[in-house]
Formats: C-alpha cells, structure tokens, sequence
C-alpha cells in the first residue's frame, strides 16, 4: 500500500466527514450567504478555529463576489489553495548530519507521546539507524516500563534511572551513553505537564538546557505532541511549550478518530511550526510524514 | 482571551441604551459575542446553535434589573441557561444494594482512566470502603504496572494478570474475587479506545453485560474540542454511561466539552480531575464551570454581588428619595455600607471590565471609615439637613469622629456635590444607581 493510500485510508473518516459536507453544500446551488453559513459549521466542527474559519469564509465570500466561484469544483479548488496557503509547504522531520541526532519530546498528559516515541524508534530502526531511548518520564507511575516495552519491541536501546530521578540527568546520561557508543538519533521522552505549571516547565526548561550543555546545538528537533481530539486549547499549549522551550515541530496523534485536528492551521498560522508527524493508528508503521499537501489533498479528494 | 472578552462585551454593553426590557437587537448583539466565546471555549457548534437560540427566546422582553445594565442582565440569562444544561451540583456514585459496587471507566485513549480510577479509590477507602482497582487495560504497555504501582500508594489492592488475555473474562474473575475477600467497590481501568472501533467497543459491551456495572463512568478530558459530541454519543449509545468524569481541568482550557458532552448525553458530570497528584478529585459545580467556558467568572461574580447588595425594592426607595430631593446623609451611609460589604472596594474595581487595565488605582478603605465615622457623629437632625451644620457643629462632629473639621467639611462638600449630580438625573426615567463613591 503506497503512502497515500495508508494516510487516505487514516483519515478515511475525516474525509468522508468534511467533503461529503463540503459536497453536499455545494452541488447544483449558487454560493450565498446560507451556503457559506454552512460552510462556516463544517470549519468550526473541524476545529480549526473560530479566527481562522472566518478568515476562510471571507476568502470564498470574496471570490464568489468576483464570481471565480460557480460550481462545487471551483469551490474546492479555492479551498484546498487557501488551507494549503496556510498550512505552508510539507516540512517533514529529517535526520540531518548530527551524530546522535537528539529528539526531545514534549507535550500535557495522555497526547502519547510515549507511543510516538516508540513509533518513531520502529521507523529509525528500519531505516537502519541505531536507537536510543531516553526514559526521562520519571514522574508518571509505569512510565520508564511503559517505555522499555517499546525498546524490546523495536530494538532501540535504553537509557533509564529510578522512578522519581532528575530527568535532565536521565537527558545527561543518555547523551553521554550515545556519544560513547555511537549511536545514531536519541529521543528523549519527557513527562506530561499542563503547560500552566510553571515548576513543571522550568524543570522541562532545565533538561533543555542540559541536553544543551551537554551536546552544543542539541536538542536538533524539539517535538511537541497534539492529541488531534484537542480543541482550541492545543494553540496554548503550542505557545508555551514553544517559549519554554522552543518547539520545532508538530507531532499530531490520535488522527485515527472522528476528530479532525483542525487546530494545526492555528499553530501553523500563528506560530510558524510545522506538522512534522501524524498518528492514523495504533501499529508502528501508523505514523507518517505529514505533508501539507497530501493532508490537504486527503481532505478533499 | 479572557481579557479580551470582558472588553469586547464591555463596549458592546456601552452601546446599549435601552432600559427597562430586552429588546431583541441588544440581545442579538450580546449574544454574538457570546457565541464566539462559547466557540473558542470549544462548545460544539451544534450546541452553541441550539443554545444561543434557546437563551434569545429566555431573553427578549425581560425586565432590566435596576442594578444591572442590559448586557450584564443578558449575561446573567446566559450564565443562568449555562448552569441548567451543566446540571445540578454534587451528583454522587450511587453504590449496590448488593456490594459489590462495580464502577466501569471507559474512554479514549490519554483521557487518564488509570489515574482517575486511583483517585475514586482513595475516596472509596477514605470513606472506608474496601475498594478493589482492577487493571483491566490489556492493550496499552505497562498500563498494568501503572496502576500496580498507584495501588501500592495508596494500600488498595489491584486485582491483575498478565496472564489473562480477554478483558472479559479477566473482569468476571475480578468481581468473583473481591465477593471473596468482601470488597465492597470494584473500579474497573479498562483500555483506551477509539469511539468508532467497532471490535473494542464491542468488547466493552460484553464487560459491561457480563460484570453488570452500577456505574459506567465515561472518563473526558477537559481540553477535547468539537469532536467531543461524536465521542460522547458513540459511548452512550453503544455502551450506555451513567456519569462524566472531567480530566484535566487544572489547565486552562475552557472546558466546553462539558457541555457539549452533557447536551449530547444528558448524563451527570460527577466529578472533576484537578491535577497529577492522587487526592486531586473534586466534585462538580455547574456554576464554576459555567463561568468558566463563558471566560467571564470575575464579571458574574460582580453581577451577583451586585444583585444581593442591592435588592430591587431599596433600589426604588432609594431612587424615590432621590427624585424627592430627599437623599440625606442616612442614606450615603446606608449606600457606603451595601458597597463595602460587596467586598474590598479595589476587589469591586478590578471586576469591572476595562478597570482591570488601570493598574494603580488605590482605593483608601480607612476612607470610608472617616466618611462612616463622621455621619454617626451627626444627630438625626443634621444628617437630614445638611444646612444646619455651622462651624461650631463641624467642630463637635470632628471631635466625635475622631477626625479634623477639614475632613468634616470635606465630607459634606462631597454630599453637596452628589445631591446636586443626583439632582441632574431628575427626570430622566429609569435611571440607574447613582454614583456614591466619596473620592
């Protein structure tokens, strides 16, 4: 199965959902302002925003004034360029020169990024990369076995303390145990924290820093985790995470799922981070290269 | 965000004229905003559409408070609906006649079933059950260990095998089990799944029909956005809740799952989560909540402080005498009394819209003290007319009060001035409290 047919088939659901909506709207009636009231719901129900759905609806408000927009065609064409126009070019997570590439993962609790993490270590491997794994969630209980499973699972080796232990030492001694045994790319898992606990993101501030001490440059990719079911608020947690510590890319989870993740074009818009990864399952080969035209494509086709 | 929604609705209040009833073009205007709040609270639109309606037809000719303007009376109707649809407080876990108690936590993946299930067992033992946590998530790595281990925290018992591999047959041996030992509450974790899972929630339903729960608890984290309705109505109608149980509600999402959620099953919501550690489990209040999706708790506590302060009936006597020319330094007293009882005057300020931005300013409560102090030191007579306090009784009042004649004259160069302002109003029909700050 080709790499569009998979993430289609991911968000088979999405897709029915939106463009039989969308399709529905536009068949055989002219554009007004009912139609675009219409449109406006499928938006909002998409959580992509109350900001940006108005922005949408404008644009295509605008375009039927010109008269650019007759038909159901005219209309999606319009807006797969509109939401491709926000979501940017395709800017996938790529392994540069590094040696050890280090991840940092972040994210509130239960978006998964363990399993993203170990996810993520399957690929690396079957990529023919060398793997390690460092259990830096040391707060949350059966975190670090949690972890562990996924490096039995995929190979990937694993640094570990106690239960309760710095994580910026667990960062620290990850990194000195890459170096020494050479290892390709480090993913750092972190425990899940409300972006509103200031304690908790000094203490993700601190593994930063000392990933950073420790490795110049490192961390090379800070990888935030999205639930996709998470509304507006996923928006915040980008901005403080982003502040904390500097939040390079977007992994969105959950995809699988009847909700549509529409608040990655908020991030993307106000905050210029790009979605990296997607989530459309629960095996290891179920998370993709996002890529803004596909999704969008996916979307609508 | 919060900020900004004070301030929109703020100006768009300053904007409405009209008194005495609701008329349909100020509430169309409130409402929009409201709407848009509701929306980025994540409500469903749905359910923001129906209820948006629902209030306009509340709303439309309904008499304006004499304490209130229209906008907050608009606002007081939403928060009124707001807390209907999110039901009633402290809607509790009913138990077995016949222990034990089994209580099923189903929902999504992350919405943080494990945890809570720990949490609703240190309130069980607190109340001096003998609860029994059973590790029914079979699918997610070491979610076992995970609540083995919170199990050990808290001395409660985990009922578990990783032997087992059907949740079903693992949760039927569980509940032989705790008959056994006389436990009296079993709390089920199951596994996380997708609503539209067809095999797992198919699985669920089996648990459900073999182990008979008194409560299926649907576990929802507070930060879910649209798709909350489709989620929470494929768990009610394929496995059939009993409550909501809120996670996550110490972030600063908005919460408006909860409502959409609640509209879509009308199912109770029995508690919320407020944090990692286990204790943080906290009853539900609708009125909290309802706040909290509008964005606005400081603007309706403010609404009603002011409603209690002030009733109705007084607000008439007091605008009689006012119209009557009557307003005498009794009344000032009476009026400084209802406002600080509202609560620390700079408290009050800050509640108001647009004030919140002026950051400095003080409010000097000894301020009303002297003011109090001075009126009590008058005699019935002088405080009725202002006109017989001469320079000799000016003395005698500063004496009594314990403050200087300057204060005293002060003091009543204020009321003059306030007789007069009050006296401008004269006329204009339904007017609104007056102005009775002395500075």
């Amino acid at each position: 199965m080709g790499f569009l047919d998979r993430l289609k088939e991911g968000l088979a659901k999405t897709r029915k959902g939106f463009i039989g909506k969308v399709e529905a709207l536009f068949t055989g009636r002219k554009i007004d302002e009912e139609t675009l009231e219409e449109l406006e719901e499928t938006l909002i129900t998409s959580d992509i925003g109350v900001k940006a759905t108005g922005e949408i609806v404008e644009f295509l408000r605008d375009k039927a004034k010109q008269g650019e927009i007759q038909n159901t065609e005219n209309v999606r064409e319009f807006l797969k360029q509109e939401m491709m126009t926000l979501l940017g070019p395709s800017q996938p997570l790529i392994i540069s020169g590094e040696r050890p590439f280090v991840i940092l993962t972040v994210g509130v609790n239960g978006v998964g990024k363990t399993t993203t993490i170990g996810k993520l270590a399957g690929r690396f491997i079957s990529e023919g990369k060398s793997v390690l794994l460092a259990a830096g969630d040391t707060f949350r209980a059966a975190a670090i076995e949690q972890l562990e499973i996924w490096s039995k699972r995929t190979g990937a080796q694993i640094v570990k303390h106690q239960s309760g232990s710095d994580p910026a030492a667990v960062a620290f001694d990850s990194l000195s145990a890459a170096r020494s045994r050479n290892v390709d790319v480090v993913i750092i898992d972190t425990a899940g924290r409300l972006h509103t606990k200031s304690p908790l993101m000094e203490e993700l501030k601190k593994v930063r820093r000392v990933i950073d001490k420790s490795m110049p440059g490192a961390p090379h990719e800070t990888l935030l985790v999205v639930d996709a079911t998470t509304g507006q608020n996923a928006l915040r947690q980008a901005e403080i995470f982003n502040s904390a510590v500097g939040v390079s890319g977007i992994a969105l989870t959950k995809l699988d799922g009847t909700a549509k993740g529409g608040i990655v074009f908020a991030i993307k818009k106000e905050l210029g981070i790009p979605i990296r990864l997607i989530g459309v399952g629960e095996g290891i080969e179920d998370l993709r290269d996002f890529d803004s035209k596909e999704f969008v494509e996916a979307l609508f086709s | 965000m919060l900020e900004a929604l004070s301030e929109k609705l703020e100006s768009i209040f300053k904007k409405l004229r009209s008194r005495g009833i609701l008329k349909e073009e100020d509430i169309d205007a409130a409402l929009k905003e409201v709407r848009i709040a509701l929306l980025e609270a994540d409500v469903n639109f749905k359910v923001v559409k129906d209820f948006i309606q629902n209030v306009k037809t509340k709303a439309v000719g309904k008499e304006v408070l004499e304490s209130l303007t229209p906008g907050q009376q608009v606002i007081k109707i939403v928060n009124n609906e707001l807390c209907g649809l999110l039901g009633g407080a402290g809607a509790k876990i009913h138990l077995s006649p016949n222990p034990p108690t089994v209580i099923m936590m189903v929902g999504l993946h992350g919405s943080g079933k494990t945890t809570t299930s720990a949490k609703l067992a240190r309130l069980f033992k607190k109340e001096g059950r003998r609860p029994l946590l059973v590790a029914a998530d079979l699918q997610r790595p070491a979610a076992i260990d995970q609540l083995i281990t919170l199990g050990k925290q808290l001395e409660v018992p985990v009922f578990h095998s990783k032997e087992m591999k059907d949740p079903v047959a693992l949760c039927d041996e569980a509940v032989r089990k705790a008959k056994l030992d006389a436990h009296d509450v079993l709390i089920m974790d199951t596994a996380g799944r997708l609503h539209i899972d067809e095999g797992l929630m198919k699985e669920l339903s089996e648990i459900k029909a073999k182990v008979k729960p008194k409560e299926t608890l649907f576990v929802a984290d507070a930060m879910t956005g649209q798709d909350a309705v489709n989620i929470a109505k494929n768990f009610n109608e394929q496995i059939g809740i009993d409550g909501i149980i809120l996670t996550k509600m110490d972030g600063d999402a908005r919460g408006g799952a909860a409502l959409s959620i609640r509209a879509i099953t009308g199912k109770p919501i029995k508690f919320i989560g407020t944090g990692e550690k286990i204790e943080m489990l906290e009853a539900f209040h609708p009125d909290r909540i309802a706040s909290r999706i509008l964005g606005m708790g400081d603007m309706l506590s403010l609404i009603e402080q002011a409603e209690q302060a002030f009733d109705r009936k007084e607000a008439e006597k007091l605008q009689e005498k006012i119209l009557g020319e009557s307003f005498t330094f009794e009344d000032l007293k009476e009026q400084l009394k209802k406002i600080r009882s509202m609560g620390p005057v700079e408290n009050l300020l800050g509640m108001i819209p647009g004030f919140s931005k002026v950051k400095n300013v003080s409010v000097d409560e000894r301020e009303f003290v002297k003011v109090e102090a001075i009126i009590n030191s008058m005699t019935a007579e002088e405080r009725r007319n202002h006109n017989l306090l001469n320079g000799s009784r000016r003395r005698r009042i500063a004496a009594g009060s314990g403050t200087t004649v300057t204060d005293v004259n002060r003091v009543i160069k204020q009321y003059v001035e306030m007789k007069k302002m009050l006296k401008m109003f004269k006329g204009k029909k339904g007017m609104r409290m007056p102005k009775i700050l002395p500075f």
